[in-house]
């Protein structure tokens, strides 16, 4: 029983790390149609900008701070400089060009900040809290409650973002049907590079998260969640900033059960498991709007 | 090709018909094109096409499959540039301005197969119509939903949720709050039932007559909309074949049988 809550708890923490960026594949997703393979070393280079920032003796918050911002920006000019030009053509480009962006990326922050990992500090403490004398919960520490607020809270904004301003319905007028949008006068290409900035901002989020958790940083070290993520995206249906955070906690507890009753070493084929069982049985995730798209 | 009687128009700036309510073809149309020819690779889909449309009136567009309908729509909206020609909204050249200016200019252009975004609800399509405005007084909205009743009722549905005529309804309400002064409206009674397609151009000769509105309405169905419309222009292969006051071209079974198919 202690093991099965130790594990649970866990498992909400990691999948909140999965959420968020789920919530970075499913902005874009959302906004392009594009899966951006390159969200994973995107957010390895705006985490060592706030590591940059912190070595110089800012604090954890100014780092993320700075390294929202240099999301956005980053997004930004991405969606601008290298993704506008291919839009519109077949969606293999842009998945190719995203693909080139991931390579090309990973391989500047290595130039940059070099090859080898580096301790990350959390911001809280990463010891668990003793919920009775002798039983310490290990993944339920200062930190991990972080991590899932900042999840919960971000996903809550961009819902309301969506929901209840113009900019938001906007943007979904920009998804959803990109050339009515435009004939409603909607300007359909800043949308597009909005929704690239705040996923890269997301992203930037998930990596300072993930630096964390796992308490180092590296050029590489993004590249497994970028699995994790995806899974937890396809799972929640890839259109719904809901259906992201659901998808990456249901993973995070599989994922989780299947490491402490089974074994480290499949978590891969777990996650992989699972991806070809939701494509199999509901293709467009749990939270999908494809149906509609149809109608 | 043989050409039916009737004012022909497939050269450059040839008067428009003169119309059945004493308009006149002197008159500075609103919306004006000017020898528009549109291209597809080495497809012409449009080949220097000319026709004006006036205020409170509805000018109807009439060819068959391929003819060039949609493509002359979507070449005015900017969808699709041309490779020579004009358009011109109050006398201003419109040709290369940016889609999403149109609106601004006072143009709305309701795009073939019912462009509800599908997603959205009801209500939120009406309100994506009126972003560009800024705030935009709820009276607006319920003036949209007095004209259509059905829609209103609906109003927090997904709109993929709605029928054919629903759809129709709400992508020319949405229209309407863009506040335009000429509405492009492609295929309308596509798919929809007689007699959802005679209050729906019922509606519109209303909202023409009352708003002063200049209706460009691309058709298939020529009968229906030769019935509601002033004016008629008849596209083939991407030419004008003829353009002439409505009831005449109803009235040339010649031209009915060759270009109309009824």
């Amino acid at each position: 029983m202690e093991q099965f809550l130790s594990l649970t708890l866990g498992g909400v923490v990691s999948g909140s790390v999965y959420a968020a960026f789920a919530l970075a594949l499913v902005l874009i997703w959302r906004s392009t149609r594009i899966v951006n393979f390159a969200q994973g070393s995107m957010a390895a280079a705006t985490t060592f900008i706030a590591v940059a920032v912190i070595d110089a003796g800012g604090s954890y918050w100014l780092a993320l701070v700075v390294a929202l911002l240099s999301g956005l920006v980053m997004g930004a000019l991405i969606e601008r400089v290298v993704i506008r030009p291919v839009e519109g053509g077949p969606e293999l480009n842009a998945v190719i060009v995203t693909l080139g962006l991931f390579v090309a990326i990973q391989g500047i922050v290595a130039l940059v900040a070099g090859v080898d990992e580096r301790a990350f500090v959390p911001p809280f403490s990463k010891v668990g809290y003793e919920v009775r004398e002798g039983f310490t919960l290990l993944s339920l520490s200062p930190n991990s409650i972080w991590t899932v607020a900042a999840v919960l809270v971000t996903m809550l904004a961009l819902t309301a973002l969506f929901r209840f301003t113009r900019v938001g319905l906007a943007m979904r007028a920009s998804a959803f049907g990109q050339e009515v949008a435009r004939l409603l006068g909607v300007r359909v290409g800043r949308m597009l590079t909005l929704g690239w900035a705040l996923a890269a901002a997301v992203g930037a989020l998930a990596g300072m998260l993930i630096a964390g958790d796992v308490s180092f940083v590296g050029p590489t070290f993004m590249d497994t969640l970028i699995v994790f993520g995806f899974v937890a995206a396809v799972l929640g249906g890839l259109d719904s900033p809901i259906g992201a955070v659901v998808g990456g906690l249901l993973l995070g507890l599989a994922l989780n059960y299947v490491r402490g009753y089974l074994d480290d070493s499949l978590l891969g084929m777990a996650s992989l498991v699972i991806l070809v069982v939701v494509l199999l049985v509901r293709p467009g995730g749990l939270f999908s709007t494809t149906a509609a798209r149809r109608a | 090709m043989a050409e039916p009687h009737g004012s022909t128009a497939s050269g450059q700036g040839a008067p428009a018909g003169a119309g059945t309510g004493g308009g006149t073809a002197t008159a500075s149309a609103l919306l004006e094109v000017q020898g528009l020819t549109t291209s597809y690779g080495p497809v012409r889909a449009l080949d220097g096409v000319s026709l004006r449309a006036e205020a409170g009136r509805i000018t109807a567009v009439l060819g068959a499959n391929g003819a060039g309908k949609t493509t002359l729509l979507r070449t005015i909206s900017g969808l699709v540039r041309p490779t020579s020609g004009q358009v011109l909204l109050d006398g201003q050249d419109i040709t290369r301005a940016p889609v999403e200016a149109m609106v601004h200019k006072g143009m709305a252009h309701v795009p073939e197969g019912r462009g509800v975004i599908a997603e959205l609800t009801v209500d939120e399509n009406l309100r994506v119509g009126s972003l560009f405005r800024g705030k935009v007084g709820r009276e607006e909205f319920d003036r949209v939903y007095d004209l259509f009743p059905r829609i209103a009722e609906r109003r927090e549905n997904p709109a993929h949720t709605l029928s054919g005529g629903e759809r129709q309804m709400l992508v020319i309400g949405r229209a309407l709050l863009a506040r335009p002064r000429v509405l492009l409206l492609d295929e309308p009674s596509l798919g929809l039932a007689p007699r959802i397609v005679a209050q729906i151009f019922g509606l519109v000769r209303q909202l023409v007559d009352s708003e002063n509105l200049s209706v460009l309405l691309v058709e298939q169905n020529a009968r229906s909309a030769l019935s509601v419309a002033d004016t008629g222009v008849v596209l083939n292969l991407g030419r004008v074949v003829v353009t002439d006051d409505a009831r005449t071209l109803a009235a040339d079974e010649d031209l009915r049988h060759a270009y109309l198919g009824f």
